[in-house]
């Protein structure tokens, strides 16, 4: 299976402070990679230097077989990214959002006009099409801005918090585009702070002070703490923490 | 006596266009921890908003503390302390300008009121001279809270204070609130957060500006209706598309590890059909079980059909 993320010792300083500290893994093709942590734990820092955002202070890291360091701008346009801060323009209607974000990503007149109409009618927003994204439901809004972040159908998505304040009922659907993302092949790297959502990745990494304390399947990682839920393995590591903060 | 009520209270933006609160009544008791727990866009806000005044109702009434919301909004601000969803502090003043700011304008002083914060105030004081723009998001929570208590109120409104947190400080959060509780402040608190329902006396399941159930978060559990199933397997992502398809179910949905569905009709033979359907789709170490509903099932019960053909 084709590894589509790859890090080795990878590390990120601020002056003395070590943001994140030498963290090795790989992450396949297809494959759902929870990236927990506490806030403060290094998550950000480390998925801006996957992202091509933030220059590495040592270590290695290829994404979509691009090196990091070489080639940041190329990666920009073989990933997608959605957080839950920043996603979609508010103040533009759908159909502008998923223009303008097609638009960037190089796609065809002829293909964003095609995917345009595709995802308006997949989301079921045909009569909400022509309004603002400001009057979409939060729920409605994070699907749109998913949507929108694999239009140009990336090897990699990187999703930041993406269900934060969403109600339970529409996670579970976000996370039912998220399967369907990933049987398409999209490579998944997802950061959340609702402890049932790591159960539905299929690996999911931990970090602490800037260090991966545990990386493994959801089954695997409550088997060797040797509890039930994976909230009570984060207990266990988190509270070892020495640093807090975001 | 109620510190809280609300009496067919409506709220509207946009010259009515866009009904945010519709028609809600209830009421929190002296010395009550009660949540409002619900999505982004329910009604929290704007409730919480009414509530300290800062918002005029359409219709209806509410008091607090005994007083009403619009002809006696200024005794109202001096005895209650609010923490808005949106960090409001000033981020350019330090912890300690900050919390001295709010103890000045509610004519007090961090001394007289110390014992007040001092819990709180002890774990964020190592960086009292920080700016507030300048601290991490748990550092941020903690001076909002200490600024919405140096006053001593006698209620506490906390719109969404673990948005965004994780769930080692979220915890944290929730034991604080435990001991302001036991002070005898009365405190009403929004969150999204399920699992943070059972921490509160009461809760009111909110949604669409209305509330769907209003009761202590173990009542609500008990009132599911139906029998509630847990089942997993080896491959849960088709476990889940082959019980979509299975017409004797009423709901199923991903819930953690487990799969949690319920039957549209009870009958002893729902479960070994159901089993018999499933190796016959071919999933295997399949572990199916009767379960116990949470607030979250509950919460998804009364939203009506989970399983995303709401669109």
């Amino acid at each position: 299976m084709e590894t589509v993320i790859k890090t080795k010792d990878l590390t990120k300083r601020f002056g003395d402070f070590v943001a994140v500290d030498k963290i090795s893994f790989e992450v396949k093709k297809g494959e759902i990679f929870g990236f927990l942590g506490a806030n403060g734990a290094g998550k950000t820092t480390a998925m801006r230097m996957l992202c091509g955002l933030s220059r590495p202070t040592s270590g290695e890291a290829t994404v979509a077989g691009i090196d990091v360091y070489h080639n940041p701008e190329d990666i920009k346009k073989n990933i997608g990214y959605m957080s839950q801060k920043f996603s979609l323009y508010e103040d533009l209607t759908v159909l502008e959002n998923i223009k303008f974000y097609a638009g960037i990503y190089g796609l065809s007149d002829n293909d964003i006009k095609e995917k345009s109409n595709e995802l308006v009618e997949k989301l079921g927003l045909q009569e909400q099409a022509n309004k603002l994204v400001q009057s979409l439901p939060l729920g409605w809004r994070q699907k749109l801005s998913f949507s929108v972040a694999i239009v140009h159908q990336p090897k990699v998505v990187f999703l930041d918090e993406p269900t934060g304040g969403v109600d339970p009922s529409m996670r579970k659907q976000f996370w039912d585009m998220i399967y369907d993302a990933s049987e398409k092949g999209i490579t998944i790297f997802v950061t959340t702070h609702y402890l049932d959502e790591a159960e539905y990745c299929d690996r999911i990494c931990i970090m602490v002070d800037g260090r991966i304390e545990a990386l493994d399947t959801p089954a695997l990682l409550k088997k060797n703490f040797g509890v039930d839920n994976i909230t009570e393995v984060f207990y266990q590591l988190a509270r070892k923490a020495k640093r807090s903060g975001d | 006596m109620s510190t809280i009520t609300l009496n067919n209270i409506t709220k509207t933006y946009n010259k009515g266009a866009t009904l945010a609160v519709d028609d809600i009544s209830f009421s929190v008791d002296k010395g009550e921890l009660f949540g409002l727990i619900g999505p982004d866009g329910a009604g929290k806000t704007s409730i919480f908003r009414m509530l300290t005044t800062l918002l005029l109702p359409d219709k209806g009434t509410a008091t607090v503390v005994g007083y009403d919301v619009v002809k006696d909004f200024q005794k109202i601000r001096g005895i209650v302390g609010y923490m808005p969803g949106r960090f409001s502090l000033y981020q350019d003043l330090s912890v300690e300008e900050n919390l001295n700011f709010f103890a000045t304008v509610f004519g007090t002083s961090i001394k007289e009121n110390y014992d007040q914060i001092k819990d709180i105030y002890e774990q964020i004081e190592p960086f009292k001279d920080r700016r507030a723009g300048k601290l991490s998001g748990g550092m941020k929570q903690k001076l909002a809270l200490c600024c919405a208590l140096i006053h001593k109120p006698e209620v506490l409104f906390l719109d969404e204070p673990t948005t965004g947190v994780d769930v080692v400080s979220r915890k944290e959060f929730w034991e604080m609130l435990k001991r302001l509780k036991e002070q005898g402040i009365t405190i009403m608190v929004s969150t999204s957060y399920m699992d943070e329902a059972t921490l509160c006396n009461r809760i009111g399941l909110i949604l669409g500006g209305k509330i769907l159930a209003l009761d202590t978060p173990a009542k609500i559990v008990e009132s599911y209706p139906e029998k509630l199933f847990a089942i997993k397997s080896s491959n849960m992502h088709q476990l889940l598309k082959d019980l979509r398809i299975n017409d004797t179910l009423l709901n199923c949905y991903a819930a953690g590890e487990y799969i949690h569905l319920s039957f549209k009709n009870s009958s002893g033979e729902n479960e070994s059909l159901l089993t018999k359907y499933l190796q016959e789709k071919g999933q295997t170490d399949l572990v199916f079980k009767e379960t116990v509903a949470s607030v979250e099932d509950c919460f998804i019960r009364l939203l009506g059909n989970p399983d995303g053909n709401s669109n």
